[in-house]
């Protein structure tokens, strides 16, 4: 028998992702992140029943991505669109992709009141540290000292504040079931976001409350580092100041 | 006809809502539309309608263009600075061609200004507001009849042409109370299907709802479709009222509260010898321009009466086109004038 009728698939693009190319740059974490989670609705078998919110910025055409129902959401507003459409069709299974522009700076109030109110969502919050759409500007979760094209000489904490830790903010409140900050710099962290990706669909699906995963997320083209370098950067200094783990689990 | 019962116009709107099949209100309290955040909190969810009081006018409107890309019929209420932190999402549902229904219960402005009745948001609700080449149905009530009368109307103009709708109110209207008939309820699944709306992919291909098309031909050609129901709009969708008018010489053009003074003022004008007509724009987008420049034709002059500096006194004189000349009578700040003030303006013009 010729060797190649003995292949058999073991790895393959996720059902639930139209063939649609991403517009991420290469080595971006996005794609990554958008494969997790095609996988994780894969997994639980909610294609049919699920709606992707897109933010502004890099994720801009991420319900194009999906071959589930997607909408396109206002500059921050993605939390209260997905409120709107959880609230008018509560069978719905209704995700958030949000980077740290959209989350933490313009939408911040919607990123609150939602998950206080206990929506149940589930917030894909791309934590990459700068504007990458807009050309790598400073963001409310760019490190201290770190360059942006709005803060040449690097973040300066007496006048830009330092960065926010949405996931401790979030954390605070009574609402949230889950809330986790995960990282893709290596093969064991992928398979732990994952795993965090499905869980907070599964509660959605399951327990009916709010969940956000933050991924702590490269941007090479913007932070002028390869994808490997980009992969150190956040094992050695990311973490330090966005440390990963589960910071909520009441399912 | 259905028995009538005393309402403000601010509950008859919310209560015409529910009945016209809204599922999904979001507001956020600003006077002098508190009674409509108010009865949606106690009467919507009875209804098995959604209610969410949210934590902003910019918030509340998102969830409404969430719940319209739902396909359920949704609505936001505010007054003239809540409208202003709306514009943002108004131009989103409009470029992203969803139904939602907004009610301005306007107050005076600009700024915080006051919460007297005012007519200042013409130009915000008829010329944009919001950014890009986008219109808004705009009805324009003078009574709280016509505030439930066309609440629902907005429902189905909104749903219809897949064009957001807003009802242009004042402070008077909104807190007035009055004999109402309301209409009679109907069930939300009674409704024409919205094919395009999120549900989910089940049995067929994704629904995507978006305002956003990078490449420039492409947004065009969404302009023009959009553009060609606007035209579709203006020619099939004119309201306007005429009282008097058949043998009037002299004309008063007014709209919304302004519009129910001038009828008292034309009842007096006429005891006094004057032939005076009004004609009241209750679309003020479309605005009923050829029908007013008709009349323009055999008036001596048409008095523009607003409770703004003269904003829609601009599509009065767009309508008129010289034909005749087109004073105007303003009051601003809040303070409405009596039909005495109005007829001593008349006086001038006769």
């Amino acid at each position: 028998m010729p060797e190649t009728q003995t292949l058999t698939k073991v790895f393959a693009r996720p059902r639930s992702l139209t063939d649609k190319r991403f517009t991420y740059c290469p080595g971006c974490h996005h794609g990554l992140i958008t494969r997790i989670l095609g996988s994780a609705i894969d997994k639980l078998g909610i294609q049919e029943k699920t709606v992707i919110v897109a933010p502004v910025g890099c994720a801009v055409f991420a319900y194009e991505w999906f071959r589930c129902d997607g909408v396109q959401a206002a500059h921050g507003r993605a939390a209260a669109v997905a409120t709107g459409i959880k609230r008018a069709r509560p069978d719905l299974t209704v995700v958030s992709y949000q980077g740290d522009g959209d989350l933490a700076a313009i939408g911040t109030a919607e990123t609150i009141h939602a998950a206080n109110r206990g929506e149940a969502i589930t917030v894909i919050f791309v934590n990459n540290q700068i504007y990458g759409m807009t050309g790598g500007q400073m963001a409310p979760t760019t490190l201290d000292g770190q360059r942006a094209t709005s803060c040449p000489e690097g973040r300066d904490p007496a006048t830009m504040g330092h960065p926010l830790r949405v996931a401790e903010l979030i954390a605070t409140l009574a609402a949230p079931l889950y809330v986790t900050r995960q990282s893709l710099h290596d093969a064991k962290h992928i398979a732990q976001a994952t795993q965090a990706v499905e869980k907070a669909l599964r509660y959605q699906v399951e327990k009916r409350g709010y969940s956000l995963v933050e991924i702590v997320a490269n941007c090479p083209t913007g932070w002028k580092m390869p994808p490997q370098k980009a992969n150190e950067h956040i094992a050695g200094t990311v973490t330090k100041v966005f440390p990963l783990g589960d910071l909520v689990d009441r399912g | 006809m259905a028995q009538r019962q005393l309402m403000t116009g601010n509950e008859a709107m919310a209560e015409a809502a529910i009945r016209a099949g809204c599922r999904a209100y979001f507001g956020y309290p600003i006077t002098p539309q508190n009674e409509i955040l108010e009865y949606m909190a106690s009467h919507l969810p009875q209804a098995g309608g959604a209610f969410v009081q949210a934590e902003s006018e910019v918030a509340a409107i998102n969830m409404c263009y969430g719940a319209a890309a739902a396909g359920v019929r949704t609505m936001t209420s505010s007054s003239s600075p809540g409208i202003s932190l709306k514009l943002e999402g108004i131009s989103y549902l409009a470029g992203a061609d969803l139904p939602c229904v907004i009610l301005n219960v306007a107050r005076g402005g600009p700024g915080l200004g006051n919460i007297a009745p005012a007519q200042g948001d013409y130009f915000q609700a008829t010329k944009g507001g919001g950014h890009g080449d986008y219109r808004l149905i705009v009805l324009a009530p003078s009574t709280v009849q016509e505030a439930a009368e066309l609440a629902t109307l907005a429902f189905d103009l909104s749903d219809e042409y897949r064009v957001p709708a807003l009802l242009l109110a004042d402070g008077m209207l909104g807190q007035m109370l009055e004999p109402v008939a309301l209409p009679t309820p109907r069930d939300p699944g009674s409704l024409p299907p919205k094919p395009w709306a999120l549900t989910g992919a089940a049995g067929r291909g994704p629904n995507y709802v978006a305002s956003f098309a990078l490449d420039p031909l492409d947004l065009r050609d969404l302009n023009l479709k959009r553009h060609a129901r606007y035209r579709e709009i203006e020619a099939r969708e004119l309201r306007w009222e005429e009282v008097s008018t058949s043998d009037a010489d002299l004309l008063i053009v007014a709209y919304g509260t302004m519009g129910r003074i001038a009828k008292t003022v034309v009842r007096q004008a006429r005891r006094e010898g004057i032939r005076l007509g009004l004609f009241r724009p209750i679309t003020v987008w479309p605005f009923p321009y050829a029908p007013l420049g008709e009349l323009a034709e055999r008036v001596k002059a048409v008095l523009t009466v607003e409770l703004s500096a003269g904003q829609m006194w601009e599509d009065v004189r767009l309508a008129v086109e010289g034909r005749c000349p087109t004073p105007f009578y303003g009051e601003m700040g809040g303070v409405v004038p009596t039909p005495s003030d109005i007829l001593r303006e008349v006086k001038r013009c006769a």
